[in-house]
């Protein structure tokens, strides 16, 4: 009897079990809903340009998430995605991290992609699928990734980054950079086994990556409650053998703390690590989603008083950092701008036909380009019937 | 030149690919010390460390995934799948990821340089578990390059190819073979370009066509048609994705028949897709149907295995039909 990760093993003589739900990891709370500190919390060291800036962050998704929800509405785009509720979970981790470190999301962390400086611009251009996407027209809307940033281009197939992180962060240590790799999922996706053999694969060859579980509460209809049993998301760490933590979503500072731990843990110990981020997805899964299906208006009521931008902005105007009049000129300004890009981004033309085939292989094959100049060939003849390439053929 | 088998080829291909570029890993299930399960990465771990050379848990699509991960971040990881029956778990992050990752990004992210290695194939009594020959699945996918070599010659110039190319690609090693087919290879380093079908015998009556382990059948039923008079010109296909219509139509053009030969069952194998694109090429050429001579319709069998395969004896038969239509 033998295990070869734990010398001390210690035996019993009595049949018993070991409850699925025996290990109870608390919540880790900082910041209080009226904006003041947990009696025997510590602030997380943060500087005021930092602070206003995670905070220009939350308020700048908001609103582009209000104005695109809209827009989607308006028929303007095709599908939208909007992260109202969960802000502080994907801004105060990326605020703990260097802009440096990879970051591998799954499709709601708007807030990570814009604090690490993804301009307004190229939203829009990603967005409205135009010709200056930096993914040339090719996913569906909120399909973002930027090399220069450090952002993976984002996947639809669920939980299939998870593994791939590992497998960057190892590469990130075999290569000696000093940096890690964050990887978002929902509570949803840590059902897929592309989780688990991510989580193992990581533990096993010491990666050092952030798994970021953003336990919003539901898999587009289905509630946590039928998705996992057990003490969530966090255990399932500890059982590959990783550390892990549980934080209160909608508290940004107990998720930068978390958040700049971890990093720093996963950096000297070259291992990975869990954040659980208990959060509520307060709006609709996407834009093709009606959660009045499936749960109640006081439900959401109750989470809506939970508002991480407003517990946020309190402790910012405690602090004297921020100031409630500005604050307002802020959203109305904001509004304006994003109004203008997304009317200069929708006139954009569509990506120019020879993209149909670029980038399937680093230089298209035969096969590619003989198809190419047979669909050329065709439009030709039918001009009137491809409008968006006709006048453009070489 | 030195005779190797065809593991010793692949284990040499490895090697060399490893000494030339530290960002070459090589990992996957019993990998590690042991070698593998063929013994196809052995002593490499004790060349190159523990780092570079592995074994993963058992998760295919976590070395799938954990291998695109890699390759994102500018290393080349050569993952093995221990056989290919089993790559299937990995298929979504094959088919969906890794086929895609350049084409779905603008090229902002891409994972040339990942090899995934797999022994395929039957002739080993393995049963429908351990006999699979899965090409015509990854052949519908955009973006992976799908490639299966007859003999360690080959087995090395193509690994090394497949290795030092941009894009990502599945390498079929057709098992049957691995200490069947030996041959000389030489021992520096040399490259065997993708997408290239070579004509291994100059025919003038028919053109008769396979890949991988199937290349020897066709050879023995070439060698009886032979017999009977009959001018075989004889090609092996070696990259199924991208595949190499142009050689095979020349060929055609020039024979006016066509025979081709796999391993994998009939129905949706790769044999249909080049009969199509032959067909329209070579139409008014044609002095035959195009004869396809593939598994049956089942799984792989086990005890009637010799029944089952897309033998010699039935090849000879489909070229003396197409030759006396």
């Amino acid at each position: 009897m033998t295990n070869p990760n734990n010398a001390t093993i210690t035996t019993v003589h009595t049949a018993e079990f070991t409850a699925g739900d025996a290990l109870k990891i608390p919540t880790l709370r900082i910041l209080r809903d009226d904006g003041s500190i947990y009696d025997g919390a510590t602030e997380p060291e943060l500087d005021k340009d930092t602070a206003i800036k995670m905070y220009d962050t939350m308020v700048f998704i908001r609103v582009l998430d209000e104005r695109m929800l809209a827009a989607q509405r308006q028929g303007r785009i095709s599908f939208y995605m909007q992260c109202l509720g969960e802000e502080a979970t994907t801004v105060g981790s990326a605020a703990a991290l260097d802009d440096k470190d990879m970051i591998m999301a799954q499709y709601r962390e708007q807030g990570a992609l814009r604090y690490r400086g993804f301009t307004l611009e190229q939203f829009m251009n990603q967005l409205f699928s135009n010709e200056k996407d930096l993914g040339k027209g090719r996913q569906m809307p909120v399909h973002y990734g930027s090399k220069d940033i450090h952002y993976m281009t984002i996947s639809s197939p669920l939980g299939t980054q998870i593994p791939q992180a590992s497998g960057y962060a190892y590469a990130q240590k075999m290569r000696g950079l000093k940096n890690t790799t964050i990887c978002y999922f929902g509570e949803g996706a840590a059902s897929e086994g592309d989780f688990h053999a991510g989580l193992n694969m990581a533990a096993v060859h010491k990666a050092p990556v952030i798994f970021f579980c953003r336990n919003n509460g539901y898999a587009i209809s289905t509630p946590a409650n039928e998705q996992f049993v057990g003490d969530g998301i966090a255990c399932r760490g500890v059982g590959y053998g990783m550390k892990a933590i549980r934080v209160d979503g909608a508290d940004i500072l107990a998720v930068y703390q978390a958040t700049k731990m971890a990093r720093d843990y996963a950096l000297e110990h070259n291992e990975p690590i869990l954040i659980e981020a208990m959060a509520y997805r307060l709006g609709a899964h996407s834009s093709s989603d009606d959660p009045s299906g499936y749960r109640s208006k006081e439900e959401e009521e109750k989470w809506r008083q939970n508002d991480p931008i407003s517990r946020y902005r309190l402790w910012l105007i405690e602090k004297g950092w921020l100031n409630e009049a500005d604050d307002k000129t802020t959203i109305d300004a904001l509004r304006g701008e994003i109004l203008d890009a997304l009317k200069v981004a929708e006139k954009v033309a569509k990506p120019g036909i020879e993209h149909l085939i670029s980038d399937v292989y680093k230089e298209p094959i035969p096969a590619l380009q003989q198809q190419l100049e047979e669909l050329k060939a065709h439009i030709r003849k039918y001009p009137e019937a491809y409008p968006i390439t006709a006048g453009r053929l070489d | 030149m030195a005779k190797m088998n065809m593991l010793q080829a692949i284990n040499n291909a490895l090697d060399l690919a490893m000494a030339k570029d530290d960002s070459v890993v090589c990992f996957g299930e019993d990998v590690g010390h042991f070698g593998g399960v063929f013994r196809a990465t052995s002593k490499l771990q004790e060349k190159y460390g523990k780092a570079r050379c592995f074994n993963t848990p058992l998760t295919e699509q976590g070395i799938a995934g954990f291998a695109n991960g890699m390759a994102a971040q500018g290393m080349k990881p050569v993952a093995e799948i221990q056989f290919a029956d089993y790559i299937f778990p990995a298929f979504d992050q094959i088919v969906n990821e890794t086929a895609k990752f350049r084409y779905r990004s603008g090229d902002e992210f891409n994972v040339g340089g990942l090899v995934f290695r797999s022994p395929y194939g039957g002739g080993i009594a393995g049963g429908h578990y351990h006999s699979q020959s899965p090409e015509a699945y990854f052949a519908h996918t955009p973006g992976l390059k799908v490639v299966i070599p007859r003999d360690p010659y080959q087995a090395k110039g193509l690994l090394l190819a497949s290795i030092a190319s941009q894009d990502p690609v599945i390498f079929f090693e057709p098992k049957k073979l691995y200490r069947a087919s030996i041959g000389e290879v030489p021992e520096e380093y040399y490259e065997i370009e993708l997408g290239k079908a070579e004509v291994v015998q100059q025919g003038t009556d028919i053109t008769v066509l396979a890949w991988g382990a199937q290349m020897e059948t066709v050879q023995k039923a070439v060698e009886m048609a032979a017999k009977d008079g009959i001018s075989c010109e004889v090609i092996d296909l070696r990259s199924i994705l991208p595949w190499d219509a142009d050689t095979v139509a020349q060929s055609v053009l020039k024979t006016g028949r066509l025979v081709i030969n796999h391993e994998a069952p009939l129905t949706g194998g790769f044999a249909g897709e080049i009969a199509a694109t032959i067909q329209k090429m070579c139409f008014l050429h044609l002095e035959s149907p195009i004869e396809r001579v593939c598994g049956l319709d089942t799984p792989y069998p086990l005890s009637l295995e010799k029944e089952y395969v897309a033998d010699h004896l039935k090849t000879y038969e489909a070229i003396k039909r197409a030759i006396n239509f």
